[in-house]
C-alpha cells in the first residue's frame, strides 16, 4: 500500500460503507470503555453484590472488547506491521477472555436466578406475616372493646343501665347504625322491642315469637346474620337507601332457679331475648368475623350481667320487706307495751276504787242483817251479802291473778300453826259437808311440825279452794283431807329433780291430798283444770280462776298442784305440795300472833327514865305512852306544845314529840325548848315521831336540832333499840 | 282469873280479825304492852279508840252537814282519826281514812260523807267483834 503524507487520506464514495464502520466502532469501543466504569461505580455504591469476581472478569472481557474495536479503527488504513500485532494480541486476549467468561457464565446465571425466587418468596412471606399482623391488631382492639363493654356494663347492677350502655357501647366500637333489644313479654310468646340506640323511647312492637328467623337466632350461640327486611330488623324508617348488613344474635336471660350446683342451665328452659345490630346503610362495611365474636361476648356479657342484676333486685325486695316488717313488729311491740301499761295503770286503780265500795257494800249488809227486818227483807239482804261476797272475792281472784301475772305478788311470810290452819279449814267446810250428807274427815300426819313459816293466808286460800271444789262437785259419798310431810321420792314424780332442794332443816315439803268421791274428771279435760277462765263444764269453776290462781300461788311456794282423776264418776284427788320453813328454836320473834298471854320481855332497860311525851291524838298519845311505860321509863305525857314547854325540866332526859300534828308546829316547839335550856347539859334529846317518810321531815327535823327521828308505828324492839343508841350517843339514825 | 279468861278469849278473837284484815301489826304491839303492872292496857286503849273515833265522826257528820263546809276542819277530824287508828292497829279504818282523804282535797262533800258512813261501818264491824269476843269493851253498850 501507498504510504502517504495525508493526514486525511482522501475518502472515495465506496469508502462511506467504511466511514460508518470507522464511526461504529468508535462507539462501540467508547460504550466498552464506559460499561465497567458503570459497573464499577453501581457495584462500589452497592455493597452486598457478591459477584466481584465475575465483575472483574466481565470488566476485563469488555475493555478488552473495545480495545480491540478501538484498535480496528486503525486498521481501516494502511498500518503498520505493529498496530497488526497490536491488533492479534488484543484479539487473542479478547477471545480468551471472553471463553472465559462465558464458561463461567454457565454457573452464575442459575445462581441469580435462584436469588430471584428467594426474593419472591420472601416477599410473599413478608405480605403474609403483614395480614397476620393486621389480624392480630384487630383481635387485641376487639378484646380491648369488649373488655371496656364489659366493664361498663358490669359497673352497674340496675338492668336499665346495663342494656341501655351495651347498646350504647357496642353501637359506638362498631359503629352501628342502629341497635335494638327484643325482650320477651311475660307470657313468653311475643317479642317486644325494649331498647334501642338511636330513640329514646321506643315504641312498643312486638313480635310473634315463634318466626324462623328468631328461631334460627334462638338455636345457636353465635351471632347470626339476618336479612334486613325480617321484622325483627325493620327497625329504620324504609328509604332510598341500601340497608346495611344485619346481625343479631340471642341474649340468653337467666334466672335464679336456673343455676344448680352441678349443672349449667339446661336450654329448654332458657327465655332469650334477641340483639339486633345494623350496620350503616349505603357503607361498603360487611361484618367481619371479629366483628361477630365480639357480639357474642358481649352478649353473653350482658345476660350474666342481667343476672346479677336480677338476684340483686330480688335481695333488694327482701331486705325491703324485712324492714318493713320490722317496723311493724317494732310499732306491735310498742303497742302491746302501751297496753300492759295501761292496763296495769288501771289496776292500779282499780284496785282500791273497786274494793272500797264493795267492802262498803258488805259491810253495810251486814249490819243491815243486824237491825230488825221482816222475813223477805232478811232473804233479799242476805242474798245481795252473798252476791256481793262473791262478787268481791271474784275482784280479789282478778286483781291477784294480774299481780300474779306480773310477778309483782309476794308471798307474806309468817310463821303459823299447822293445825290451826286445818282446823279452821275443817270448821268452815264441815257445815256445807254436813248439808249434803257427805263424810269428811281431816288427818294430820303425826309427823307434821306445829308450826311453820309460809303465807298463811293463800296457803289456805289454797286450800279452802281445793277442798271446797271437792265438796262442790261431790253429791254423796266421803271427802277426805290428809296432810304428812311429803318425801323425797314423791317429789321427783313430780319435778326434775335438779329443781328440788332436799328437805333439810331449814324447810319441808307439805303433802296434802284432798280424795273425793264425786264427779270424777274427764281425763281430757285434766290439763285444761288450771288455765284461767276455761270451763270444762258448765258447772266446774264457778269464776274459772280459782284453781288458776291456786297453781300460781303454790308455784310461788315452789310447789306443786295437781288433781287426779280415773274419769267420770270415779271421783277425783287432789294432791298438794308446798314448800314451807321449819321455825327455829326460838319462835317468838317471828310471830304474828301472840298465842300465849304476853308476859314481860325484858327486864326494863331505862327504869326510871323521865320522859316527855307530847302528842295531841289521844289515842296515839295513850299507846306511846304504854310503849315507854313498858320499857320502864316515867312518861309525862301532854296534849300541846304550850304545856310540853312549860313542863318540861332539868330532870326530863327525852322528850317525844309527834310531829305529824296539825295545829302545832312541832319544830317550833323544839326551837322552845332549846332556848329555855341554854346550858347544853340540861337540854333533854328531842325525838321526832312521825307518820312521813319523806325527806324533808327529816331534813327539818334535823335542822331545828332534833337528835332523831322514829317512824310510826313504832314497835317495842324499835323503841327500845332507838332509846339505847340515843343514850349512848346522843342521836340515833333511823334506818328505815 | 276472869281477866286471863277474857284475854285468852279476846285472844283468839284477835287471830280472826288479823285474818279478816281489820287489825294489823301494831295491835300485836299493843298485845305485847300488856303485863302485870299495865293488864288492862289492851282493853283501855280500845275503848279510848273507840270512844275518840265515835266523837270525831260525829264531829265529821256535823261538819258535812252544814252550809259551808269547812274542809280544814274535817281534814284536821280525819288526820285524827287516821293517827288513832294507825296506833292501834285498826288497819281498815286506817285505809278508810287514808282513801276518803282524798275527797277532802277534792272538797267533795258526797264522797267525804260517804267515806265517814263507811268508816262508820268498819269501826262498828270491829266494835261488833270485839263485842262477840265476850264484852270486853263495857263501854261500848252505849253507842250500839
Amino acid at each position: 500500500m501507498e504510504l502517504c503524507n495525508c493526514i486525511e487520506p482522501p475518502w472515495p464514495a465506496g469508502e462511506l460503507l467504511m466511514k460508518y464502520q470507522y464511526i461504529s466502532d468508535f462507539f462501540i469501543a467508547l460504550a466498552y470503555f464506559s460499561i465497567p466504569l458503570e459497573l464499577i461505580y453501581f457495584v462500589k455504591k452497592s455493597a452486598v453484590f457478591p459477584y466481584r469476581w465475575v465483575l472483574v472478569q466481565f470488566g476485563a472481557f469488555i475493555v478488552l472488547c473495545g480495545a480491540t474495536h478501538l484498535i480496528n479503527l486503525w486498521t481501516f488504513t494502511l498500518h503498520t506491521k505493529t498496530v497488526a500485532v497490536v491488533m492479534t494480541t488484543a484479539k487473542v486476549l479478547t477471545a480468551a477472555v471472553s471463553c472465559a467468561t462465558a464458561l463461567m457464565l454457565v454457573h452464575i446465571i442459575p445462581d441469580l436466578l435462584s436469588v430471584k425466587t428467594r426474593e419472591l418468596f420472601l416477599k410473599n412471606k413478608a405480605a403474609e406475616l403483614d395480614r397476620e399482623m393486621g389480624l392480630i391488631r384487630t383481635q387485641e382492639e376487639t378484646g380491648r372493646h369488649v373488655r371496656m363493654l364489659t366493664h361498663e356494663i358490669r359497673s352497674t347492677l340496675d338492668r336499665h343501665t346495663i342494656l341501655k350502655t351495651t347498646l350504647v357501647e357496642l353501637g359506638r366500637t362498631l359503629g352501628l347504625e342502629e341497635c335494638a333489644l327484643w325482650m320477651p313479654t311475660r307470657t313468653g310468646l311475643e317479642l317486644q322491642l325494649s331498647y334501642t340506640l338511636r330513640h329514646q323511647n321506643p315504641v312498643g312492637f312486638t313480635v310473634p315469637i315463634q318466626l324462623p328467623v328468631i328461631n334460627q337466632v334462638f338455636n345457636t350461640n353465635r351471632a347470626v346474620k339476618i336479612s334486613p327486611n325480617s321484622p325483627v330488623a325493620r327497625l329504620r324508617p324504609t328509604g332510598m337507601y341500601m340497608p346495611g348488613e344485619v346481625v343479631a344474635v340471642r341474649v340468653p336471660l337467666l334466672h335464679l332457679s336456673n343455676f344448680q350446683i352441678h349443672d349449667w342451665p339446661e336450654l329448654s328452659t332458657r327465655r332469650y331475648a334477641l340483639m339486633v345490630l345494623m350496620l350503616p346503610s349505603d357503607s361498603a362495611r360487611q361484618w367481619h368475623v371479629h366483628e361477630l365474636e365480639l357480639v357474642e361476648v358481649v352478649a353473653d356479657q350482658v345476660a350474666v350481667a342481667l343476672s346479677h342484676a336480677a338476684i340483686l333486685e330480688e335481695s333488694m325486695k327482701a331486705r325491703d320487706l324485712l324492714m318493713e316488717q320490722n317496723v311493724a313488729l317494732d310499732h306491735a311491740r310498742r303497742e302491746a307495751e302501751t297496753a300492759v301499761r295501761a292496763r296495769n295503770d288501771f289496776l292500779a286503780v282499780m284496785n282500791h276504787e273497786m274494793r272500797t265500795p264493795m267492802h262498803a257494800i258488805i259491810a253495810l249488809s251486814s249490819l243491815l242483817l243486824e237491825t230488825e227486818l221482816t222475813p223477805e227483807q232478811r232473804l233479799m239482804v242476805e242474798t245481795v251479802l252473798k252476791s256481793s261476797n262473791l262478787l268481791s272475792t271474784l275482784i280479789n281472784d282478778v286483781l291477784d291473778l294480774s299481780r300474779l301475772e306480773d310477778g309483782s305478788l309476794k308471798l307474806e311470810i309468817g310463821t303459823f300453826s299447822l293445825h290451826t290452819l286445818f282446823r279452821e279449814t275443817y270448821n268452815l267446810i264441815k257445815p256445807i259437808a254436813s248439808v249434803k250428807k257427805l263424810n269428811f274427815t281431816l288427818s294430820l300426819s303425826s309427823e307434821l311440825p306445829e308450826f311453820a313459816i309460809g303465807d298463811e293466808k293463800r296457803l289456805m286460800q289454797v286450800l279452802l279452794n281445793v277442798v271446797g271444789n271437792a265438796v262442790k262437785f261431790t253429791k254423796e259419798g266421803s271427802i277426805s283431807v290428809s296432810a304428812f310431810v311429803a318425801k323425797l321420792d314423791s317429789l321427783r314424780e313430780f319435778r326434775a329433780p335438779d329443781l328440788i332442794s332436799i328437805p333439810s332443816d331449814n324447810h319441808f315439803y307439805l303433802r296434802i291430798e284432798v280424795k273425793d268421791t264425786g264427779l270424777g274428771i274427764n281425763p281430757q279435760d285434766l290439763p285444761k283444770l288450771f288455765m284461767k277462765f276455761v270451763q270444762s263444764q258448765p258447772t266446774k269453776n264457778s269464776s274459772g280462776l280459782g284453781l288458776a290462781i291456786c297453781k300460781r300461788f303454790v308455784n310461788l311456794m315452789e310447789g306443786h298442784i295437781c288433781i287426779e282423776s280415773e274419769g267420770l264418776g270415779k271421783g277425783s284427788t287432789a294432791i298438794v305440795i308446798v314448800k314451807l320453813g321449819i321455825p327455829g328454836r326460838s319462835n317468838e320473834s317471828k310471830l304474828s300472833f301472840v298465842h300465849k298471854v304476853p308476859r314481860n320481855q325484858v327486864k326494863p332497860a331505862f327504869s326510871g327514865l323521865k320522859v316527855v311525851l307530847m302528842d295531841d291524838n289521844s289515842v296515839g298519845r295513850m299507846v306511846t305512852k304504854g310503849l315507854l311505860v313498858h320499857l320502864g321509863c316515867d312518861v309525862l305525857a301532854v296534849g300541846s306544845g304550850d304545856e310540853c314547854v312549860r313542863v318540861i325540866n332539868h330532870e326530863h332526859k327525852v322528850v317525844f314529840l309527834d310531829v305529824s300534828m296539825p295545829d302545832v308546829n312541832s319544830f317550833e316547839v323544839a326551837v322552845r325548848i332549846h332556848e329555855k335550856f341554854s346550858k347544853r347539859m340540861d337540854r333533854p334529846l328531842i325525838v321526832a315521831l312521825t307518820g312521813n317518810t319523806d325527806r324533808m321531815t327529816k331534813e327539818n327535823c334535823r335542822r331545828v336540832g332534833m337528835n332523831g327521828v322514829l317512824l310510826k308505828p313504832v314497835s317495842v324492839d324499835k323503841m327500845r333499840s332507838a332509846l339505847s343508841e340515843l343514850l349512848e350517843k346522843g342521836f340515833f339514825v333511823e334506818s328505815k | 282469873m276472869e281477866v286471863n279468861q277474857m284475854q285468852r278469849s279476846f285472844l283468839e278473837y284477835a287471830n280472826v280479825l288479823f285474818r279478816e284484815g281489820f287489825l294489823d301489826g301494831q295491835f300485836s304491839q299493843l298485845q305485847m304492852l300488856a303485863d302485870e303492872s299495865n293488864p288492862d292496857f289492851v282493853v283501855e286503849v280500845v275503848s279510848l279508840f273507840f270512844e275518840d273515833s265515835q266523837k270525831l265522826l260525829n264531829d265529821l257528820t256535823t261538819t258535812l252537814d252544814q252550809q259551808n263546809v269547812d274542809f280544814k276542819k274535817i281534814d284536821a277530824h280525819i288526820h285524827q282519826l287516821k293517827g288513832s287508828s294507825s296506833s292501834i292497829g285498826a288497819q281498815r279504818v286506817k285505809n278508810a281514812c287514808i282513801a276518803f282523804r282524798n275527797f277532802c282535797d277534792q272538797q267533795n262533800v258526797e264522797g267525804l260523807s260517804f267515806g265517814s258512813s263507811i268508816t262508820f261501818a268498819f269501826l262498828f264491824q270491829l266494835e261488833q267483834q270485839i263485842v262477840a269476843a265476850g264484852g270486853a269493851i263495857p263501854i261500848l253498850s252505849e253507842f250500839s
